[in-house]
């Protein structure tokens, strides 16, 4: 591989650099490497749900009910552990209902041949709902039981020097990179996003694969928010509120194409850090809270239409 | 016993009239929810407030429904009230309220929340300018009037954020030993207060405490400040339960509360000078209180 090749099919991540460098000569405390494990743990749950939305995006859907799982599976968690369930017993079944959601997302979407943006749309405001009426409104703490103690060690502590939640983040980055490339299951993702019914005449079972991939992005957000909660210990019924949007941008950034059928697990990581770098370093450079958004849809799109342009040129 | 009563409420209604030229008048307060703790004790206090004036008052919730809000004004206004207190489910929504009262020459007087449109002849809410002012002055006292201090601020652009943001700064600003290191949006969230105060952390070496324009900003960075072992002291703002319960347990210096009670009071004297013809502010501020432990 020539290296024109090779700076053509990374082009995300030579952006993630260019920014890193100009950011670090802007500011001396960025490349810390304190502040590096800070971005990756600030990272890790975008990071998270941004791998599940990739499933979702290379079939050529969208996941709009993300955020609201992630709020929902939260609070779920804080009053399993708030109940002095076993922890593990708690991450489970919390996983499960996120998954659960994204199931009955995806299986109305394929049943009912309704559009993923509409069902998940649905899911969205229906999922926040059911936070708000669950929580009451209120935040859920996770309580007092030696149980809440090691559940906040899980979110907050770290593991041989690297905080928990990007050790967590990693492992199911091993997991999806694994599934995309190496089973039917990936092929058949990436079959269905680039053309639905030649994959279905050749004889996948497209129901049960969107089912899957929804199922897949639930259990990720729920996962999240897992996360989220233990950092915090105590669920906000508000959380997760436009994650969606960092979400897609991330995977977008990291060049899968939102017509589905093309997208590498390792590119979303890279727009995940893209989004996270940025967080940050409007932080530590103390950049006035009216720019900030400007700032960061700048830089979106610039990298939108840099990708968009090397495709054009291909 | 009922002679006694109707002789007792007699006796009551002579001394109200004698007190005020107009009592026993009935005034309306419509409030966006009585579901909601804070709002219970507004009308609680405009109450026990009409009742030592002498005022009838009459009280209906909205359930922060805009549609039962309008038709819970349009049926006080057929009853013979004089003045018409209003807590706005929603400022936009409400303005088609306050016009149905103008038509009707009732004078409205708005509380906690402002109307967009139609003639409201006073305003009454927290002094938010004020209540960041306190924050700071509470920061300055702290420190001994030196130190580093970092500003989170809530949704760009909404007046709270503007407003508390205002008072701190004027505050701080005046005092030559304290330095703002950092001024940041974490949008009145807790999660983003955890993760933009991570990040301020990481530039900032040296800083000794935190203002956060409400409380869930706070424990979010009450929480950032744990994990890093670093001595800060935090200071929110509103007083919810999660954060007085911060404030009882050590781990938050104060927060600045709102005083619902004191709200409603304000707001039933303001309309009491309407009845009797005197001139009113448009805005009428109630001081806050600094929770501390």
């Amino acid at each position: 591989m020539n290296i024109k090749q090779f700076a053509s099919d990374n082009k995300s991540l030579i952006g993630l650099i260019i920014l890193m460098v100009l950011v670090s000569i802007a500011n001396a405390n960025f490349l810390g490497v304190d502040n590096m494990l800070n971005i990756l743990r600030q990272t890790s749950i975008n990071a998270i749900i941004a791998m599940g939305m990739t499933f979702v995006i290379i079939t050529a859907g969208i996941d709009l009910s993300v955020g609201s799982i992630l709020a929902f599976a939260g609070a779920v968690c804080a009053s399993l552990i708030a109940a002095d369930m076993p922890l593990v017993v708690a991450l489970v079944m919390t996983i499960a209902v996120g998954a659960a959601l994204g199931a009955t997302s995806g299986t109305i979407i394929s049943f009912f041949n309704v559009q993923p943006f509409i069902a998940t749309l649905v899911a969205m405001t229906m999922i926040r709902g059911a936070t708000l009426v669950y929580t009451e409104g209120r935040p859920i703490s996770t309580g007092s039981f030696d149980v809440a103690e090691s559940f906040y060690q899980f979110g907050a502590g770290y593991t041989f020097g690297v905080p928990n939640p990007v050790i967590v983040a990693a492992v199911v980055f091993l997991v999806c990179w694994f599934v995309l490339t190496h089973t039917k299951l990936g092929r058949y993702v990436y079959a269905i996003g680039g053309n639905e019914n030649v994959a279905r005449l050749s004889g996948v079972n497209v129901t049960a694969v969107k089912i899957s991939v929804f199922a897949i992005s639930g259990a990720l957000a729920a996962l999240a928010g897992i996360i989220l909660t233990a950092r915090l210990e105590s669920a906000q019924p508000t959380a997760g509120l436009g994650y969606e949007l960092d979400a897609i941008a991330a995977v977008v950034l990291g060049g899968t194409s939102l017509m589905g059928g093309r997208g590498r697990i390792f590119g979303t990581i890279i727009g995940a850090l893209i989004i996270g770098v940025l967080n940050n370093a409007l932080n530590i450079m103390d950049v006035s809270s009216y720019y900030q958004q400007i700032a960061k849809g700048a830089v979106i799109l610039l990298a939108v239409v840099v990708d968009s342009r090397g495709k054009a040129n291909a | 016993m009922k002679k006694l009563l109707g002789i007792a409420v007699g006796t009551a209604m002579l001394l109200g009239t004698t007190a005020h030229s107009m009592a026993a008048d009935t005034m309306a307060l419509v409030v966006s929810t009585l579901n909601n703790p804070f709002f219970v004790t507004l009308k609680d206090g405009a109450e026990a407030k009409a009742e030592e004036m002498g005022y009838e008052l009459l009280v209906l919730d909205s359930q922060n429904d805009p549609a039962k809000e309008l038709s819970n004004v349009e049926d006080v206004l057929n009853k013979d009230i004089k003045v018409l207190l209003i807590n706005p489910t929603d400022s936009d929504a409400v303005s088609s309220s306050i016009r149905a009262a103008n038509r009707k020459d009732i004078p409205v007087v708005t509380l906690d929340r402002g109307a967009s449109r139609g003639d409201v002849v006073s305003h009454v809410a927290s002094d938010n300018v004020l209540g960041g002012e306190m924050a700071g002055k509470l920061i300055i006292d702290t420190l001994g009037g030196e130190g580093k201090v970092v500003e989170l601020e809530g949704v760009p652009g909404t007046s709270a954020a503007r407003d508390r943001g205002e008072g701190f700064n004027k505050a701080v600003g005046a005092s030559e030993g304290i330095e703002v290191v950092a001024s940041q949006p974490a949008d009145f969230d807790r999660t983003k207060g955890l993760n933009v105060m991570e990040n301020i952390l990481q530039a900032q070496p040296e800083v000794d405490a935190v203002f956060a324009h409400n409380d869930e900003m706070a424990l979010g960075a009450i929480k950032a400040v744990q994990a890093s072992g670093r001595d800060i002291v935090v200071v929110g703002f509103d007083g919810t339960s999660d954060g007085v319960a911060a404030v009882e347990d050590g781990s938050m210096l104060a927060t600045v509360a709102q005083q619902a009670g004191m709200i409603g009071a304000i707001g039933v004297m303001t309309a009491d000078k309407i009845i009797n013809g005197e001139s009113v502010e448009s805005y009428t501020p109630v001081p806050l209180k600094l929770v501390t432990k």
